[in-house]
């Protein structure tokens, strides 16, 4: 340490740069090392090996789990869902938030309580809303049947959740109404960023509802509404407990998800090996959203 | 072309112990230059937002060409707008933003493409049509705005300080613009700004506001000259007028008429007064002398401007006499405020 001036006061280990900088750093580098790194590099171990939870011990395999994941006609079924229920989620959780947003940022009265009640599915944990809605979509009791025989638009039950295709609207709308409020909420930050000069000047220019919204609002909310699809997308492209709570993947593997797949493969069926295997497929889509993400951040830093 | 008329008009925001715009009387002539000015909340930009159709008066009437507008919105007012920050359409291009109002209207595009044509040559913008407003610099974007609001052919143009954001260089000749194209478009136009040279140099007609009322409207001679109250007299004018409170009148005199004494013609009708300098700035054009004034009633503080052509020495800490002639002197109630007639002191 340089000599301390008469007078002054000295400085301190945390006066240092060089030091205080990897301090404060650390514990985001421990979190990240310890929940994200090292489970990732054990998955791509694991998937090159035959572990198993009734056998640890580390053999290498080579691809032969990749293999035999492809084989498996599940896989594609599985693959096509994951994407299916995703793109199709998140259609809906961008028309559904941007318009809440619209609502969220207009002024009137118990305001505070829409945005409370709009936050509220995604301030709940994702297993116990989905058990919530398990008992909506129940096969006998499901209060979603009794309304609809209560309005003569239904004669016995529909069984969400033992049908193909309803069941996989059920996964879906529950994904929807998981993400919409958060998509909304960071649609409204970017609506309420647009200066007010400039929709007042599209309203003094002549722009109507849709051409203001077409062609002001639209376009300069697209980066926030980019981010806010991509992190929805991530978010159900990797979700577990919706499906695993209402559907368990099911009827026969109809909403079967890769995710789902990869915890009944690995983890119920104690195949470590292969269910990391399904796990690392996610890989690649999931760094393309990645990449997306941080392009869509920059052009909002430019604009 | 069309007048603004508004009338009884008042606007209360909610939450807010004063109205913004309160009963407030005021209309254009035809083709007239007509400047709201006044310090920032005194209603100016609430009353033209008012007259846009922006905010919906609490009561009153806003009349544009001779028809009713309240209830009307903006669009169906047949006016336009620059604003302070000219917003700007910032994912559009210079073309693309002055296209907007067009495209909105429903205009054919070879019509559309000869309107931008036109506008783009008057405020000499063609060679920038096709780049983005953050690729323009600050008089660049006021011209791509006054060429949006030039576009559609409005009976108003409305004004928002759209010289507030310019450097003060650029402001100059931003403002001679403003005045050449007013000359050469020659639309009914109000136009609002706290900056008093802006109004005087601009406006056909000034109306000083203060507190959602206008406190006076006139030429800029007459404001500047004949003020209504002491409010009028103390916000124009850099220095503002001198008061000096006497009795139950008040003396108002300009700093430029309070001249030292040799200066004036003695058979002139003046009062002279004794000026006890305190401090002299030199500011090129002229000096500034700020002292304290006695004569006019109970010692005041008082500041004389001098161009630089009057040369007499005012030597810091010393009491001349001053005079101000007859004629520069105005007079004020003092319980009021409002003018009152002339008398000989």
């Amino acid at each position: 340490m340089s000599v301390v001036p008469a007078g002054r006061r000295p400085r301190y280990l945390a006066d240092r740069e060089g030091f205080l900088g990897p301090l404060l750093l650390l514990p985001a580098v421990v979190y990240i090392l310890a929940l994200v790194a090292i489970p990732f590099f054990l998955a791509i171990g694991f998937s090159l090996s035959d572990v198993t939870v009734g056998d640890p011990s580390f053999d290498y395999v080579g691809l032969r789990n990749f293999r035999a994941v492809l084989d498996d006609p599940v896989f594609l079924k599985a693959l096509r869902n994951s994407l299916f229920i995703t793109v199709v989620t998140m259609l809906f959780v961008l028309v559904l938030g941007k318009v809440l947003a619209l609502v969220l940022v207009k002024d009137f009265r118990g305001k505070w309580l829409v945005r409370f009640l709009v936050l509220l599915p995604w301030t709940t944990p994702v297993s116990l809303a989905t058990i919530a809605w398990l008992w909506l979509l129940d096969s006998l009791f499901s209060p979603i049947d009794w309304v609809l025989r209560w309005l003569g638009l239904l004669e016995g039950n529909l069984h969400w959740l033992g049908n193909d295709t309803l069941a996989m609207v059920s996964v879906i709308a529950v994904q929807v109404w998981r993400i919409v409020p958060l998509a909304a909420v960071i649609i409204s930050a970017g609506l309420i960023a647009i200066p007010q000069d400039i929709n007042d000047a599209a309203e003094v220019d002549g722009a109507g509802f849709w051409r203001k919204l077409f062609q002001v609002t639209i376009p300069l909310t697209a980066p926030v509404m980019a981010v806010a699809t991509l992190f929805g997308a991530i978010l159900v492209f990797t979700d577990l407990s919706v499906v695993y709570v209402l559907t368990r993947g099911g009827p026969i593997d109809a909403t079967q998800t890769l995710p789902t797949w990869a915890f009944f493969r690995g983890i119920q069926g104690g195949d470590l090996a292969q269910g990391a295997a399904v796990a690392l497929f996610l890989l690649p889509l999931l760094v393309a959203m990645a990449v997306l993400i941080l392009r869509s951040v920059r052009k909002m830093e430019t604009m | 072309m069309a007048t603004v008329e508004v009338r009884h008009l008042s606007k209360q925001f909610v939450g807010n112990a004063t109205p913004a715009v309160d009963d407030l009387d005021l209309a254009t002539g035809e083709g007239e230059y007509l400047v709201l000015l006044g310090p920032s909340g005194c209603g100016k930009t609430t009353l033209l937002r008012l007259i846009a159709g922006l905010e919906q008066p609490t009561s009153g009437e806003v009349y544009i060409g001779g028809e009713p507008m309240v209830g009307l919105p903006p669009r169906a007012r047949k006016i336009a707008m620059v604003f302070q920050s000219y917003a700007l359409y910032p994912h559009k291009t210079a073309r693309k933003n002055i296209e907007f109002p067009l495209r909105a209207a429903g205009m054919a595009p070879e019509e559309r493409a000869q309107k931008i044509e036109w506008a783009a040559e008057l405020l000499g913008i063609t060679r920038l049509l096709d780049r983005r407003p953050r690729h323009l610099s600050g008089g660049e974007r006021q011209r791509v705005a006054l060429a949006r609001a030039l576009v559609r052919e409005p009976d108003v143009f409305l004004l928002d300080e759209p010289l507030s954001n310019l450097d003060a260089k650029l402001r100059a000749t931003a403002r001679d613009d403003l005045k050449q194209f007013q000359d050469r478009v020659d639309t009914t136009t109000i136009y609002v700004t706290h900056d008093q040279v802006e109004a005087m140099g601009l406006g056909d007609r000034i109306a000083v506001m203060s507190e959602g009322r206008i406190r006076q409207l006139g030429t800029p001679v007459e404001v500047y000259d004949d003020p209504a109250d002491t409010f009028v007299a103390t916000f124009l004018g850099s220095p503002p007028m001198n008061i000096v409170e006497r009795d139950d009148v008040i003396v108002g005199f300009r700093p430029e008429s309070l001249l030292p004494k040799g200066v004036v013609d003695p058979d002139e009708d003046a009062v002279t007064v004794a000026f006890d300098v305190s401090r002299v700035e030199y500011l090129g054009a002229e000096r500034q002398a700020v002292g304290t004034v006695e004569g006019f009633g109970p010692p005041t503080r008082a500041i004389a401007l001098l161009p630089a052509n009057v040369s007499v020495p005012v030597p810091a800490g010393e009491t001349s006499d001053f005079v101000v002639r007859g004629a520069d002197l105005r007079f004020f109630h003092k319980a009021t405020g409002l003018r009152a007639p002339r008398m000989r002191l």
